[in-house]
């Protein structure tokens, strides 16, 4: 993958796919410790101990079609190739985990890229499900969150073109504020 | 500045313009591979690029979504076109640049894109 966005994007599937009605994704950067944290987290149908030991291996997939499921152990070399480090948590019937590390100093540190992007498709396309997202770096914070997005638009449906700009914009300004 | 407050003037005015959809009109549907296949090849500006452009022509009748693996990851990003009454049309190593002709050419005006399909790209 040439971004870390486009790995969240391909993780946060998997808990869609779990039925998660509920996906966080947290990403905290510390710029003087050159650490950032990436964690997705959801309520979906988790998975056993046994499914959950096997799930960093690029030849187990509960997928039927093919032999290979190469999305977790791509996230997982990207964290541990900077010298990071990765988690997953899950448990049957409460949802998963999944926490890396990264050193953004390494070398081989794949850069964030398009995150605003990535956000706004997972809501745009799964308007049924609730994402909150938290972007901190050096103590700022900025969050976005459907539920209250939804609370005020009331049936007016997220990916009415006028929402998708006003978030765009909104993501944008945002993020740029943490950056200064 | 956007701020939240803004969401309650977009509401009011999709309020008054929103319309009621027949639910029996059938759709068109644009669906793009979004598997880790899908992704790492350049899906998601690619699916991005189909929403923005159905909303830049306020085409009504034409959705766009997602599904899993294709079946055929070398070909990534792909896209299925599907109209009603009409055979499915697979377009294949699709890009953001490639959209706009899709959409004027196929789902505006019913003339597919031959050159993107995957009968001509696959030998």
């Amino acid at each position: 993958m040439r971004e870390l966005s486009l790995n969240i994007l391909d993780i946060a599937q998997n808990s869609i796919s779990a039925g998660a009605s509920l996906i966080e994704i947290e990403l905290v950067e510390d710029r003087t410790a050159g650490d950032l944290l990436i964690g997705i987290y959801d309520n979906g149908k988790g998975m056993s101990e046994e499914q959950t030991a096997s799930i960093t291996d690029p030849f187990f997939t509960t997928r039927t079609t093919r032999k290979v499921g190469m999305g977790i152990p791509l996230f997982k070399m990207a964290a541990e190739q900077t010298g990071g480090s990765f988690e997953i948590y899950s448990k049957l019937g409460e949802g998963t985990r999944v926490t890396t590390h990264f050193n953004t100093g390494s070398i081989d540190f794949t850069p964030l890229g398009d995150i605003r992007s990535t956000v706004i498709t997972l809501i745009t396309m799964n308007t049924d499900r609730d994402f909150r997202f938290t972007y901190r770096i050096d103590g700022k914070e900025f969050a976005l969150d459907t539920r209250e997005l939804k609370e005020i638009l009331g049936d007016v449906p997220l990916d009415t073109p006028d929402v998708v700009e006003w978030m765009n914009e909104y993501f944008k300004e945002q993020t740029e504020l943490l950056l200064q | 500045m956007k701020s939240l407050a803004e969401l309650n003037a977009i509401r009011e005015k999709a309020k008054s313009t929103m319309t009621v959809r027949d639910d029996n009109t059938e759709l068109k549907r644009i669906v793009v591979g979004m598997a880790t296949c899908g992704i790492a090849a350049g899906a998601r500006p690619v699916l991005n690029e189909f929403v923005n452009e159905v909303a830049r022509r306020k085409l009504d009748g034409v959705s766009v979504s997602q599904t899993g693996c294709i079946g055929m990851c070398q070909y990534e990003p792909i896209v299925e076109v599907f109209i009603p009454g009409e055979e499915k049309v697979t377009y294949v190593k699709m890009t953001a640049d490639k959209v706009a002709k899709v959409v004027n050419d196929h789902i505006v005006n019913g003339n597919v894109v031959e050159e993107y399909t995957i009968g001509a790209i696959a030998k």
